[in-house]
């Protein structure tokens, strides 16, 4: 399967290598630095190379390529989800998933992925596992383990190796038993020039974060189950209660956990009708011209809430990648600070919270590469935004139980609207 | 390295070591960047490491590897350190044993003589008794590439296959793949041990041991069928990375066991078949398809994967969608849809391969995706290879309906600052002109519009896009041909420039007065031009000549001329051949007659085809099918049988119980026997012989727990824990019901065309429909329970009810765990000190369920020296009857004088007061000893309610019955003295008891589990009934002559 690893960081060096079967030598990287050269931005170097021997399966996360090199036939996605499985663990144990965090911690890098995979196939992906066998570096733990001479590597299986709910250690304990649920929901959207809809869709996810002592074990309730069109879950969610009774029934891992991810989108069902199930909770007024012959082109922007059931608008950041012509802008913004980037063409306004009373607004001119014609597309205006304790579905928690312990946790549930990719034509 | 082949012990090998990488680190650091500050590559600083690594210190030994690790990690050579290295592999301190093993690894290949030290290391390990231990020694065992230790490596893979621990049998399973690719010519043993692994039940080992097949022999597919159903069942349980190779094998074996559920029976091509025509072919198929049943099995394995689409992990969500796609019958394939449409949010790499995937599908089959389509419009923020596949898989989804949606979003895209993805959407653009004929024309005006576009690369692509179209219906547009002349002044793309002169050659007729003006323009800037430029020019001034030859001759000499000194070859051999061709010559003969039918055929059209139309060829979600070449090791996927093998291959024949003592959390030994058919359970107790069934995807290793007349059982699968409540019944009815579940679970496996849900269901009715099982519970245990029942299963069915409880510690804690109720201190001499020549023994009864084994009865002894010199190597040797089943303590090496050990000893008396005799040996000498157990030593206690107690009282009855009055001795005549006498004569729990003339004692004989049931009645002043019931009929007059004794004396 996996027969070595490569990291290599943005400037296209390799700064790591680990080697699960016969050591390959790292020139093989020299067919993925072509493709690299010939990609015009990181993220368009193709996730799979075929070179004359191996092929080379990499995926792009935090400015780190992860190459895997591959000798013989896989179905090629199982390799990608184990390297993003790596990095989320990298990011689990280092706090960040830098270059720079992982050549501090080389040797835990090392050992971890030493137990990750076994002639590389994966044997232990599962954090709380990991977490038994290889302990995560904190500074009181290298303190400690400088005086006492003790390891941060663990003697015993692992109990969750073996046992019948391999994500939850066992002998957990705390003071303050709390469960906290996220309930995030993300809206992607594309709207088009004259504002209507062009497809919209809700992306959402419940992240718990469980700090329970013992073996408990929770059932979550919703008001409005049936909003859930396709749902994927944590492995610990029992799937047959949820078949029967729409009731998510688990126990849950040890700490941070993605719960639940869901999808809503009614429009799909009728894909010929417009996708008004999804409230779209902005609205963009804009008016970008360019005139032909002249030098100047005109730029206005106007933002105002829009169906968002009373809840403010918050952390507003507007985006757009202006045409190669524009040299430069002059905007005034009516509130926040905007940038432009007269290299890369990057205009971005950090606008901050909508007051439906004072709407924001951004005009001004540009000024125009003498000469050049006149761009033939508008920009596209890429929005994103909160909107705090609401979840745009209307998805809501009815209650939380737990079985099987006897103190009280602590229960908490939070809801948020974001805009994932958002995009307005113009 | 031979240099220190042999000398590796003394010091001058180990010089020589050093030696040799002085020599070759310079190397490998000047080669190294020099910005990693924190572990510099300098020699001289690296030069510390070996000195580190021979000190005593762990720490500074630790330190060293982590900084060699460090240098591994940038890929520096470290293998001078070898020798220092090596050493380390037996430290004691774990983590520094850890990075020896990784450097081991990573060197040994190179430095094999010297990795062979480390070998017997290994080989300890492999027997220690933390499976931790084992399993990573066998790892780093088999992932030393030395072909010298394939016979070690091949014993140590074969025990570790049967180790009890899953975890070192998954070790082992992986290491078969490792030997394997080392030496090849142990395939046929290999084989035979990925033969028993696979017939593991464990599902830790099920992913890795199809992993080897699927490497080693994927070609013997004989070795699936036995375990087919098993491993269908085990699969949800599987780890992920498991279910993704699982899932990818069990599609390749069914597509050779089972016949098509397509309409098309006969298979193979039949997923050619286009999308309009399978309507018309219903009606005729109709028959054949009523006439196809799918096998269970079949239906099995579509069952089992399809709740894997929920997974998280998006591979395992593809392979379950490829299966679908290959196996599902076609009106089933849609549940695999959405599953994919939610993978498009995942990470970029994802979506691309998802994308290629659905790109596939969605050219045999549109209705799929065409709800989804506004899922695949493209953002500007794509990247680029993503929007390119979404613009395929949108070209594919457009028909009549859709169409101008789509052309809408098509207009967009064509503007996109993205010039090349731009491009992309016209030829994109052009596709969809072809295939719908409804939208040609208004395609083609679209196109004409580009064509005044300002960037390059949209004009050109649009030039050949209607080239392209242009030629399937030519004569409305001379208009088009016209302004496209115009256009080739101002177009630089050779592509396009090359398009339009093939253009006004194709069809000079219709624009004579233009085309020969090109020929003008373009005979000016010959030279100058692009190959692909030239060649079209050649071939537009022969078909001028042909046509038109009084305005063209002297421009096609011209340009012939200048073709026949052009630098490329292929426009000189083109010249030459169009010389010869259309200039009639004496040489020329027969061939220029034709040359007008030659140049001027009528050609057909192109037809404009998605790039994906032949990857169907490869098995959707593999490497060959995103690369769209053959990956070396790709296993191709088997056409449908046009008659199915033999269905019974996969029946297993008998159904052995598998027997599971569990003494974990409960004191008595449980029977637990997996029936694979039809997945039904049937966990049974030895003590109450009471089964309890449960419904589910289930193996063999279910956690079982019992107390009293409930059964608490842990099913692995679902997660969920089955309460039993029962009370016990007649022995005989309970082995019915058990056996006739059996038949039932039988049949529903066979009629498993019903959905998961509806025989689980049915199962589930089956169960409560059961009488006898079903009991009230009591009050206590009633609220007890309802902290964790969900009422209304409770009501529904008391017998059977799911409810969400997987913690076994919690459920330990509800249950009360029947210790011994008193224990003696009695003690029994083993070995007087005087015939033990020092040595004296002494042996006692703890009365705990033995470790070891549950049908043990554990003994401690007590080991003294006595006399002024140390005994060594105390241990057991020979033992009679020789069958006797025991379990030895370890040697004890070396005892000093006048110390003392105690040593626990597990001995299975079979249930009879038959002495254990066996030799207590020391160095020098050898001692016959014998344990004598006392008939109530043979028991373990056990706690019921007095109401169980009555129940299998009225089992056990006439023979089973012996019973004596006594005459008491005064002090015993209240409750507690009874008690403790009866407690100190056997191993026997108290029952607590109503009434208080009447004491109860209930316990087990501990090889069989027989119950043991004592009545101790008082009759009057002084005078007692004992009343013992149990099967074992010769126990019971034993322990009622102890009994009597003991009662009666003072």
């Amino acid at each position: 399967m996996i027969h070595s690893l490569f990291l290599v960081n943005s400037s296209g060096d390799i700064f790591l290598e680990k080697h699960w079967k016969s050591v390959v030598s790292r020139s093989v990287c020299d067919y993925f630095f072509e493709a690299q050269e010939r990609a015009s931005e990181p993220e368009n170097v193709p996730p799979v190379i075929p070179t004359p021997h191996h092929y080379l399966i990499s995926v792009l996360r935090h400015r780190i390529y992860f190459v895997a090199v591959i000798q013989s036939e896989v179905p090629p996605l199982f390799v990608i989800e184990f390297l993003h499985r790596v990095v989320d663990t990298f990011q689990d144990y280092f706090g960040v998933c830098t270059e720079a965090a992982i050549k501090d911690n080389v040797v835990v890098v090392y050992e971890l992925l030493e137990e990750m995979l076994d002639n590389g196939f994966p044997l232990a992906t599962e954090s709380n596992i990991l977490k038994e066998l290889i302990k995560p570096p904190t500074i009181l733990r290298t303190v400690v383990n400088t005086i006492t001479g003790s390891t941060n590597v663990g003697e015993q299986l692992p109990t969750g190796q073996l046992s019948v709910v391999p994500w939850r250690r066992t002998g957990v304990k705390y003071t303050n038993n709390e469960a906290y649920f996220d309930v995030v929901e993300e809206i992607d959207a594309i709207i088009d020039k004259s504002g209507s809809t062009i497809t919209a869709e809700i992306q959402g996810v419940i992240d718990a974060c469980v700090k329970l002592t013992g073996m408990p074990d929770l059932t979550l309730s919703f008001m409005n189950p049936r909003l859930l069109d396709d749902v994927s879950f944590h492995p610990c969610v029992r799937f047959k209660r949820w078949e029967a009774e729409r009731i998510l029934s688990f126990i849950p891992p040890d700490g941070n956990f993605r719960l639940l991810s869901y999808h809503v989108s009614s429009q799909n069902l009728h894909p010929l009708r417009s996708a008004s199930l999804v409230a779209i909770p902005v609205y963009v007024k804009h008016n970008i011209t360019f005139r032909e012959g002249s030098s100047q082109g005109r730029f206005e922007l106007t933002l105002g809430p829009k169906q968002t059931m009373g809840k403010g608008v918050e952390a507003v950041l507007v985006s757009s990648q202006l045409p190669r012509g524009v040299l430069n802008t002059n905007l005034n913004p009516t509130q926040g600070t905007y940038t432009f980037d007269p290299v890369t063409k990057l205009l971005s306004w950090d606008v901050g919270k909508i007051n439906p009373q004072k709407l924001p607004s951004l005009k001004g001119s540009m000024s125009l590469q003498a000469g050049a014609s006149k761009p033939d597309e508008n920009p596209t205006i890429n929005i994103q935004f909160k909107i705090q304790q609401s979840a745009l579905s209307g998805l809501k928690v009815n209650r939380l139980d737990m079985y099987g312990e006897k103190y009280k946790p602590f229960k908490g549930i939070k809801y948020m609207t974001k805009a994932g990719k958002f995009q307005v034509r113009t | 390295m031979s240099t220190n082949n042999l000398s590796y012990n003394d010091q001058g090998g180990s010089d020589s070591a050093v030696e040799v990488g002085q020599e070759t680190t310079p190397t490998s650091s000047s080669n190294a960047g020099a910005g990693f500050g924190l572990f510099s590559t300098n020699f001289k600083k690296n030069d510390d490491l070996k000195e580190m690594l021979e000190s005593n210190k762990d720490s500074l030994k630790l330190d060293a590897m982590k900084r060699i690790i460090a240098l591994i990690a940038k890929g520096k050579n470290a293998s001078e350190l070898f020798p220092a290295v090596v050493k380390n592999v037996a430290s004691k301190n774990i983590e520094l044993k850890k990075l020896v093993y990784v450097y081991l690894v990573r060197y040994a290949e190179e430095q094999q003589d010297l990795a062979l030290l480390s070998i017997s290391t290994f080989q300890r390990a492999l027997k220690d008794p933390n499976q931790l231990i084992r399993a990573s020694a066998l790892r780093v065992l088999s992932s030393i590439r030395v072909p010298i230790i394939v016979p070690i490596m091949m014993l140590a893979i074969k025990e570790a296959a049967s180790d009890m621990s899953p975890y070192v049998r998954k070790t082992s399973a992986h290491a078969i793949q490792k030997l394997y690719s080392l030496d090849p010519d142990q395939k046929e043993h290999l084989i035979e041990v990925i033969d028993k692994l696979l017939k593991d039940k464990s599902t830790l080992v099920a992913g890795s041991v199809v992993m080897a097949f699927e490497e080693v022999c994927p070609d013997r597919i004989d070795l699936i069928h036995k375990n087919y159903r098993k491993l269908c069942n085990l699969l949800v349980d599987v780890e992920e990375w498991g279910q993704v190779v699982i899932i990818s094998m069990l599609t390749r074996y069914a597509r050779t066991q089972f016949t098509s559920p397509w309409r098309e029976v006969s298979g193979g091509g039949n997923s050619e078949t286009a999308f309009y025509e399978s309507d018309e072919k219903k009606t005729e198929n109709e028959d054949e398809k009523k006439s196809y049943m799918m096998d269970p099995d079949h239906r099995l394995l579509l069952r089992n994967t399809k709740p894997l689409l929920q997974s998280r992990n998006t591979a395992v969500v593809v392979s379950v969608a490829q299966l679908y796609w290959h196996l599902a019958p076609k009106h089933e394939v849609g549940v695999i849809t959405k599953s994919l449409v939610r993978l498009l949010r995942s990470h970029r790499e994802v979506q691309y391969i998802v994308l290629q995937n659905i790109a596939t599908m969605s050219i045999q089959r549109k209705g799929m995706f065409e709800p989804y389509m506004k899922s695949f419009y493209v953002r500007s923020t794509d990247a680029t290879h993503i929007k390119s596949l979404k613009l395929e898989i949108l070209t594919s989804l457009a028909n009549e309906a859709n169409i101008s949606t789509i052309l809408r979003e098509f207009q967009t895209y064509v503007k996109s600052q993205d010039k090349e993805f731009a491009a992309g959407t016209i030829q994109a653009i052009g596709r969809c002109a072809t295939n719908i004929s409804e939208v040609t024309d208004t395609c083609l005006q679209g196109l004409v519009l580009l064509l005044s576009n300002r960037d390059e690369t949209v004009v050109a692509e649009s030039v050949v896009v209607i080239k392209k179209l242009l030629q399937t219906q030519p004569t409305q547009h001379s208009d088009i041909i016209k302004h496209m002349a115009k256009l080739f002044d101002n177009i630089a793309v050779p592509m396009a420039r090359a398009s339009i002169l093939w253009l006004m050659g194709e069809y000079c007729e219709r624009v004579p007065q233009i085309a020969p003006d090109v020929l003008r323009k373009v005979a000016k800037s010959f030279t100058s031009e692009e190959d692909i430029v030239k060649l079209q020019t050649v071939n537009l001034a022969a078909k001028l000549y042909l046509t038109n030859s009084k305005q063209t001759k002297l421009l096609t000499q011209y340009i012939l001329n200048l073709g026949k000194y052009d630098q490329n070859y292929d426009i000189r051999d083109r010249t030459r051949f169009i010389r010869q061709l259309i200039v009639p010559n004496e040489k020329s003969g027969a061939l220029g007659k034709y040359a007008r039918r030659i140049l001027l055929a009528p050609k057909p059209a192109p037809v404009l085809e998605s790039t994906y139309k032949d990857r169907d060829r490869y098995q959707l979600g593999t490497l060959s099918h995103t690369i769209n070449t053959k990956a070396s090791g790709y296993l191709e996927l088997s056409d449908w049988p046009a008659v199915a093998p033999d269905q019974s291959v996969r029946n297993v024949e008998v159904i052995e119980p598998v027997r599971i003592h569990l003494y974990l959390y409960c004191p008595f030994p449980l029977t637990i026997q997996a029936l694979h058919q039809g997945s039904v359970c049937v966990c049974q107790c030895l003590y109450h012989k009471v089964s309890c069934y449960f419904v589910s995807v289930c193996n063999a290793s279910q956690d079982c727990i019992h107390n009293r007349a409930r059964f608490v059982c842990l099913c692995r699968v679902c997660l969920c824990v089955c309460v039993l409540e029962s009370s016990s019944e007649v022995e005989s009815d309970e082995e019915k019901s058990s056996s006739q579940s059996s038949e039932e679970s039988d049949k529903s496996s066979s009629q498993s065309e019903k959905s998961s849900s509806e025989s689980d269901s049915e199962q589930k009715k089956k169960t409560t429909k059961k009488p006898p099982q079903k009991k009230t519970v009591k009050p206590t245990a009633k609220d007890r329970l309802h902290g964790f029942v969900p009422k209304k299963c409770l009501s529904r069915s008391l017998c059977f009810s799911l409810y969400t409880h997987p913690c076994p510690l919690s459920c330990a804690a509800l249950l009360q765990v029947s210790g011994p109720a008193f224990v003696p201190e009695k003690s029994h001499d083993l070995l007087h000190r005087m015939t033990g020549k020092g040595l004296s023994a002494q042996y006692q009864f703890p009365r705990q369920p033995c470790l070891y084994q549950p049908s043990m009865v554990s003994v401690q002894i007590s080991l003294t020296n006595t006399s002024d010199r140390p005994l060594e190597q105390i241990h057991i040797g020979d033992r009679s009857p020789t069958g006797l089943n025991m379990h030895c303590f370890n040697t004890i090496e070396c005892l000093l004088p006048e110390a003392s050990v105690t040593v626990s000893l597990g001995i299975d008396f079979n249930d009879s007061t038959q002495a254990a005799n066996f030799q207590l040996c020391t160095k020098e000498d050898q001692f016959s000893v014998s344990i004598q157990p006392a008939v109530g030593e043979l028991f373990l206690p056990i706690t019921m309610t007095e109401q169980d107690f009555r129940q299998e009282q009225g089992k056990r009855l006439g023979m089973n019955e012996s019973s004596a009055t006594i005459t008491m001795a005064a002090a015993n005549t209240t409750s507690q003295p009874i008690s403790r006498q009866v407690a100190t004569v056997a191993n026997l729990g108290v029952v607590p008891s109503g009434q208080d003339n009447i004491h109860r004692f209930a316990g087990k004989t501990a090889s069989t589990g027989a119950v043991v049931l004592v009545t101790v009645e008082l009759r009057g002043e002084s005078t007692a009934l004992i009343t013992i019931n149990t099967e074992k009929s010769v126990m019971g007059p034993m322990l009622l002559r102890d009994l009597k004794r003991a009662l009666a004396q003072a």
